[in-house]
Formats: C-alpha cells, structure tokens, sequence
C-alpha cells in the first residue's frame, strides 16, 4: 500500500475510489430505486406518465398520500396475463438452449485455438475478438442479407436444387438462434480460451504416458481446468440474452417476444412505464443469482491478482 | 499426437469452420455494398453508386456527427472514471463499501441494456433533465466506465511492482511515482480501454433509444428505424464504412501494442 508511508498519497487513492462510486451510484445504482418506485405506481396521462408523483413541498401529508396511493396491482398483472409469463419463459428458453448450443460450438473452437503453435495464437485470438469490435448492428443486419426471403441463402439452396421454392429464414426462431450463437461467440471463446492457454501441457503428456485414453485424458484433466472459464463463458452468454432486444426483433417473428422485446413494447408502444418498470424488476430478479456469482468470480480473480 | 502441441485435423477443422462462420456474413454485407442492383438475389456489377446516395443523405451525416461527438465524450470520460476505478478495485485495498463498489462495476457488463436504459431514462425524467445529447452521453459512459476499468485493472495487477517499490525507496513521492512510472505502465491499457469504449458507444442502440431526447439522433437509432423496414444498400454501404473504420483502428491500435512489447488484452473478459 503506497499510502502507508506516505500519508500524500492517500488522496489519489482517496479520489479513485470516490469519483467511480458517486458515478455508478448515481447513475447505476440511484435509477434502480426509482423503478422499483414507478413499478408500484399506475400509469396516468400526463408528464411523466405515471402517479403518484412525490410531492416533497407537501411534507409529512404528501409522503402519506403517496404511499398511500403506491400499489403491487402491476404485478398481480403481470402473473395473471399469459403474454408476459410467456415472453418470460420464452427468453429462458432461448438463453438456455442458445447457451448450450454455444458451448458445444465455442469450446472446440477454443480448444483448438489454445492447441495451435504459439505464434498462430495471437492472431487467431485476434480473429475471434475483432468481430466484438464491430458493430452488433450490423453483425446482426448481415445475417438478414443472407436470411430474407430472396437473400444469399435461398438463392444458393435453389441453384444447388436442394429445395424447389424459397424457404422461409428470417423471422422465425431458427434465425434468432443463428443471430444470438453468431453475435455471442465471441463472449464464449475468449474466456474458455483463456483458461486452456494457461493449462500445462506436461499434465496431457504424463496422462498419455500412463495410457490413458483420449477421451479419459479430456474428462481427468483437460475439463476440470477449463471449467472455470466455461462457467464465466455461459454467464457472459446466458445474462444478457435472457434481455436479449435487437436480435429476437429483428430476427425473429412477432408472434412470441422475449422478455426485452416486451420491456420496449411496454415502454416505447403502449406507454405503459409502470408495467415496463414491473417487468424489469421482474427480469432483474430472475438474473440476480447468475449476476451476483458472476461478480464473485470477477472478484475472485481480482483477489488471486494480488 | 497428443503430446506435442499441434493441432489435430479435427482442431483446425473447427477452427477454419468457426472463423468462417465469423467472417462470412460480414464479407457478404461488404460485397452487397457495391452491388449496383438494388435487389439482393441479383448481382448488377460493381458499382459506388450507394456509397454516392450515402454522401448526399444530410440527415445521415448529421447522425453521423452526434454519434461521434458522443462516443468522443463519454469514451473520455469512461476512461478517466474507469481508470479511477481499476485503481481502486487493484490497489485500494479493503475500503468501506467495497463490496458494493465491485458489484457496481462488474454489473453493468452483464446488465441487459435494456434494464440500464429504462431505468437512466426514469431517472433522468425524476431529475427533469432535458433528454437528448447529454444524456446518451452519460448513459454510454454508464456502460463503458466498467469495461475500462477491467481492462486497466488487468493491467495494473500484471506489472512488476518492484518498479513502484524501488522508485518511493529511492525517495519519489508517491504522487510523483504515479504519474512517471505507474501511468506510463498502464497507457496503453487505458488507450485500449478509450477506443474500446469509443466503439462500444458507436454501436449502442438501446441506451440510446431509451435516453434519446429531441434532435439527437444517433447512427444505430437511424439504421435501426431503415432495417426494421427491409434490407437497403445504402445501409449495407454505411455498414461497410463503419466496419473499415473499426477496423484500421484496430490494426492501429495492435501496432502500438506490439511497439510498445505487450501481449494483447483483448477485453478483459479473460476470466
């Protein structure tokens, strides 16, 4: 600690730990509050949209008429009609699966990344990143290009004579599976990549050596070190595709939305911010356990750093 | 031939599949751009003309000039919030609050965005702050303050203290240690951390559309409103635009990296 000698420096330390926290408690933390607020309160029209307003030039009789007027009545809502238990079950369901698929298509690629010769790695390493740096946008249109219903992949099928009339891509759920694997790969690949890299080659080699089989080599030592960066890769891809919106709208079809879709329809259509509110507490609570253990294994690795 | 490190048939098979996969989407889109047909299924030769109609479309390049104007600023000040904070969670050891203070900067990088921009929005409407350039501007330094941070902390723990240790016992401040030998180490993470926050505020849609006021209208808000309607190639020509951007400056920034004899953090989303 630089400030244990030196009592001067401890105002440079004091300042980094004050500036970031006012800021996310501001503008991360504070806002939280107030949607939990509008959650409980109904929908008016009027600016802002929603009531009670608190009224603190009122005193003690504003704060008691707007307690008083606060209400769970948006959450007996949201249970009893179907639209919003479903778009929760949907998005599940989607970030389940699409996490599996993932998996099953991030760690061989992983794997064979942290295999290739030492020089190869950084630009293969390189390659898999550069596509996060470009815009999720646009990595999301192109796959419309190819998808419509006169794009790349129809036309290639129907000169191939695989199918006889054009198939139907976009706007089903196969396209927003292609989007999110696509869009996530990424987020799948570096951190499993980056617990095999660190792996040490000896342990596969004495297991080899003893005669063990392959497989058994992959099951004994190879997974139980990846397995760390596994579980960071199906975080990182499971959390924010749960409130997946960009991909699901425009990919997918407008019959069953995820959970985000239905948090902007809420919000930007029916001007509904107190169910819109609802339904983010709603999705926060169900994402809470992922993201806490998530943090702890950041902190961990912070922690081990040290 | 397990023993030696070399990839199998079946490694490279995966890896050559994995990277095509992608690529290929994102090739298609740049060769579509110069598709002088209109139409997707019919290749009408080479053309510039979408790139032409693009230079004349003024509401474009004013979206255009917001969005850069944004990423500028909220990428400065992520960067400076973010590096306080990367030294904070690295060196200040255990401090009152710490515990909330980790959460808060590791959560936005999980949070979906779409529960960050609803509730920035429901603040700014509590504080009765008109909506528009700054806003986005805060909600997008918001996201990005956590990114830098990562980056810069990976970096901090990852230097050779010593260096630190030798300047303060040979009498150098610690103020003084900090700003010739420490700052100079972690430049070019906090180099990185600005243009991956710059870029990340570039391609944003849904903080931007929640935060969004009159008269700011970002790029993603406005290939977002074309794309909901169809596939145009103009959008595909100022798809490939802004790929080539990010691009060059991503090869600019490896080039430094490499100068400067470190190995890349990508984005410190190594667990």
């Amino acid at each position: 600690m630089p400030g244990r000698d030196h009592k001067n420096a401890n105002w440079l330390l004091r300042l980094a730990v004050i500036v970031p926290y006012l800021w996310m408690a501001t503008f991360f933390l504070a806002p939280f509050v107030i949607v939990l607020k509008i959650s409980f309160s109904h929908p008016e029209i009027a600016q802002p949209p929603y009531g009670p307003v608190l009224d603190l030039t009122a005193g003690i009789d504003g704060l008691k008429a707007f307690f008083g007027d606060l209400a769970a009545k948006n959450y007996e809502f949201l249970a009893f009609d179907w639209i919003y238990v479903s778009s929760f079950f949907k998005s599940l369901q989607v970030a389940t699966y699409s996490t599996a698929m993932l998996l099953l298509i991030g760690f061989p690629l992983a794997y064979g990344i942290a295999r290739a010769p030492r020089r190869w790695q950084g630009i293969l390493f390189m390659l898999i990143i550069l596509p996060f740096w470009t815009s999720f946008l646009i990595r999301v249109y192109a796959w419309i290009n190819i998808l419509q219903h006169d794009g790349l992949l129809n036309a290639i099928l129907l000169s191939l004579r695989i199918i006889e009339r054009p198939l139907v891509w976009l706007a089903t759920d196969t396209a927003v599976y292609i989007g999110i694997v696509y869009s996530y790969l990424p987020f799948m690949v570096l951190p499993v990549y980056a617990t095999l890299e660190k792996m040490d080659e000896t342990l596969l080699e004495a297991a080899a050596d003893l005669g063990c089989p392959r497989w058994k080599t992959f099951w004994l030592v190879t997974w139980p070190l990846a397995r760390k960066g596994v579980i960071a890769g199906i975080l990182l891809c499971f959390i924010p595709i749960v409130g997946e919106f960009v991909i699901p709208d425009l990919l997918g079809s407008s019959s069953t939305q995820m959970i985000g879709q239905t948090i902007w329809t809420e919000f930007f259509s029916n001007k509904d911010w107190p169910v819109a509110s609802a339904l983010a507490i709603v999705l926060l609570c169900l994402l809470i356990v992922p993201i806490v253990t998530y943090q702890q294994m950041q902190m961990r690795a912070v922690e081990r750093g040290h | 031939m397990i023993m030696r490190r070399g990839m199998s048939i079946f490694n490279v098979a995966t890896v050559s599949l994995g990277l095509a996969f992608l690529y290929l989407p994102i090739v298609i889109l740049v060769g579509y751009s110069f598709n002088a047909s209109r139409l997707v299924s019919v290749w009408g030769g080479w053309s510039t003309r979408w790139y032409v109609e693009l230079a004349g479309d003024s509401a474009m390049i004013d979206a255009a000039w917001t969005t850069l104007g944004i990423a500028f600023l909220s990428a400065g000040v992520a960067t400076l919030v973010g590096t306080f904070a990367a030294i904070a969670l690295a060196r200040a050891g255990r401090f009152r609050g710490r515990m909330l203070f980790t959460g808060m900067i590791y959560a936005p990088l999980v949070m979906p965005e779409v529960i960050t921009g609803l509730s920035l929005l429901l603040l700014f409407v509590a504080l009765e702050v008109d909506l528009g350039f700054w806003t986005i501007t805060i909600g997008h330094a918001t996201l990005t303050i956590s990114f830098v941070a990562v980056i810069v902390q990976a970096r901090i723990l990852d230097f050779d203290r010593s260096l630190e240790e030798a300047a303060m016992d040979l009498g150098c401040p610690p103020v003084k240690t900090f700003l010739t030998v420490t700052l100079p180490l972690i430049a070019p993470a906090i180099a990185s951390g600005f243009v991956l926050a710059f870029t990340l505020s570039l391609d944003d849609l849904v903080i931007a559309s929640f935060t969004t006021g009159p008269g700011a209208t970002t790029l993603p808000i406005r290939i977002y409103s074309e794309i909901r309607l169809g596939v145009k190639p103009e959008i595909n020509a100022l798809c490939t635009i802004l790929i080539a951007v990010v691009a060059i400056g991503i090869i600019a920034m490896s080039l430094i990296r490499k100068m400067s004899g470190e190995r890349p953090v990508a984005t410190g989303l190594r667990a």
